[in-house]
């Protein structure tokens, strides 16, 4: 190649004494991005797998059920009407002792942020309270608030009521004490930095500790079902397992699963609304 | 109004942090309170507003504060201090809602503070969305939003770039030559105190004392073009603050 053509080239060989190479490359990686399609993936090849595994006789019916023979189980669930009964009572169980746990865990976790005293008289309670496994009181609650709803829902008020505490006062904590001084400087009162500047601040703390408490929810919804419930996820699982219909357990788990995966994007869904503000 | 700093000291605790500074900040002057790191500077600005009490002496206001004043003492913060969760305006409105300002007369402060400070087409911006200069300029603007009597600016410039520091210290001179506010001008960067300080203030380290006081008689619009007599105080300044800024740097600091 003649010089003139490629001038750079050229200089760079004559400034370098004809030994020029590319800088090795070091960086990159450490920089997870999202792959949508992914997930999905993952979750129908391991069930034509697992199907395929059934169909060859691979995987022995006792140890595990086909795949379809469990969704055979879930469509009978859903002809029979039966499904609506169950995840109907798990819901209300769910949605009452997740709310109110999670209303005076933010009314305590507040508390605690906010004032010395009861961050004083409270934090050990909570930390002493916190690492009881709920399911070791359930027969407590029983005996408090009977046989029906009140136990279940008791216990998953307990247990989304510590971590929501712990969420939302080591969120207020995490504020940053500039805003606040900030808020000062202009005269706003007490009730005003609350409202504007602390508990957005804590939010995103918040929410966080909301995921949290939805999975340990969903988890002491089974174990109070099992004991003593008529309808219910938990109490169709435990009557599947008694009988050893192994593929309406694994129907009743995926429901839970399900389910999880409806809380994350719920949760998902709040965040996006009301941290739009971060990225 | 004025600002009456009486003999004012301060101790956090074991720590000495101010000894008897006396000084005015008088109506439409910019006084440039300078001094090694750790001196005392935030906090002297800190008495001054109101945030925190002094041990010994007394800071005084005298004068009334201009007509329709929500906040005669404002302060500017080096960090910005906006809400992330808050649009540019809406931060602007955070501070006047507690006085019962909303809708219409809220969006007329809004829109004047936003001209005056050339925000008007960020208005629905995010705070993240911004450049440093660029929230600093919304600080201002919510600061002037507030008809402030003094402001106090704690390092205003001191988080952002040489570049967008010497833009900003323009806007700082173009708007007190409009509006001729008051300031408490707290900086460790000699530049900005020589540029912006009607008087400079010079502390000494820790416990800050007032070591001198000079005047700076060019007017604030000139300064830019009279480099070489502003150089002159500059290294005034600077063979003042020297020793001291290296003794301070030297000593091991367990005061927040």
């Amino acid at each position: 190649m003649p010089p003139d053509t490629a001038p750079p080239a050229d200089g760079l060989r004559t400034a370098s004494g004809g030994d020029a190479r590319p800088v090795p490359f070091r960086g990159g990686g450490f920089r997870p991005r999202p792959i949508g399609i992914v997930g999905p993936i993952v979750f129908v090849a391991l069930i034509l797998l697992w199907q395929l595994g059934s169909v060859t006789g691979v995987i022995s019916d006792v140890a595990l059920p086909a795949p379809s023979q469990v969704f055979a189980a879930f469509a009978d669930l859903v002809q029979t009407g039966m499904l609506w009964k169950h995840l109907g009572a798990s819901l209300y169980r769910l949605a009452i002792g997740w709310t109110l746990g999670t209303a005076f865990g933010i009314a305590v976790g507040l508390s605690i942020g906010l004032f010395s005293l009861a961050r004083a008289g409270l934090i050990p309670l909570v930390s002493a309270l916190f690492p009881i496994p709920k399911i070791a009181l359930l027969p407590l609650f029983v005996v408090w608030f009977g046989t029906g709803e009140g136990s279940k829902v008791a216990t998953i008020l307990f247990g989304t009521f510590f971590p929501t505490v712990i969420a939302t006062y080591g969120g207020i904590d995490n504020v940053d004490r500039g805003l606040i001084r900030m808020g000062q400087s202009f005269g706003l009162s007490w009730l005003s930095i609350v409202r504007k500047i602390v508990i957005p601040g804590a939010l995103p703390a918040i929410l966080s500790g909301f995921r949290i408490s939805a999975s340990i929810a969903v988890v002491l919804l089974v174990a109070a079902e099992m004991i003593g419930a008529q309808y219910g996820i938990g109490a169709y699982i435990l009557t599947a397992g008694a009988l050893f219909a192994t593929d309406q357990l694994i129907a009743g788990v995926a429901i839970l699963s399900l389910l999880g995966l409806l809380i994350a994007w719920l949760i998902g869904r709040a965040e996006r609304r009301f941290l739009d503000w971060r990225t | 109004m004025r600002v009456i700093i009486d003999g004012v000291s301060h101790d956090y605790g074991e720590t000495q942090v101010l000894r008897d500074i006396r000084l005015t900040i008088d109506e439409g002057e910019i006084v440039a309170v300078i001094g090694p790191s750790g001196c005392g500077k935030s906090t002297l600005l800190r008495l001054v507003g109101g945030l925190e009490r002094p041990d010994r002496g007394q800071i005084l206001l005298s004068g009334d504060p201009p007509p329709g004043s929500l906040n005669p003492l404002t302060y500017i913060f080096q960090d910005f201090a906006l809400l992330p969760w808050r649009t540019v305006e809406g931060n602007i409105r955070l501070v006047l809602e507690d006085h019962a300002i909303k809708g219409k007369a809220a969006r007329a402060i809004v829109d004047d503070v936003l001209a005056r400070t050339n925000l008007t087409e960020f208005r629905t911006a995010w705070p993240r969305q911004l450049s440093g200069g660029m929230k600093q300029r919304v600080a201002i603007a919510r600061a002037l939003s507030v008809r402030p009597a003094v402001m106090l600016m704690d390092e205003p410039l001191s988080a952002l770039d040489a570049q967008t520091r010497e833009l900003l210290m323009d806007d700082l001179v173009e708007l007190w030559t409009r509006e001729r506010f008051s300031a408490c001008y707290v900086t460790h960067n000699l530049a900005e105190a020589t540029r912006l300080g009607h008087r400079i203030v010079v502390l000494s380290r820790r416990p800050g004392r007032v070591r001198e006081v000079i005047d700076i008689a060019i007017p604030l619009a000139e300064r830019a073009t009279r480099a070489a007599e502003l150089d002159a105080v500059q290294r005034r300044v600077w063979t003042l603050l020297r020793d001291e800024a290296r003794e301070a740097d030297r000593e091991l600091t367990d005061a927040a």
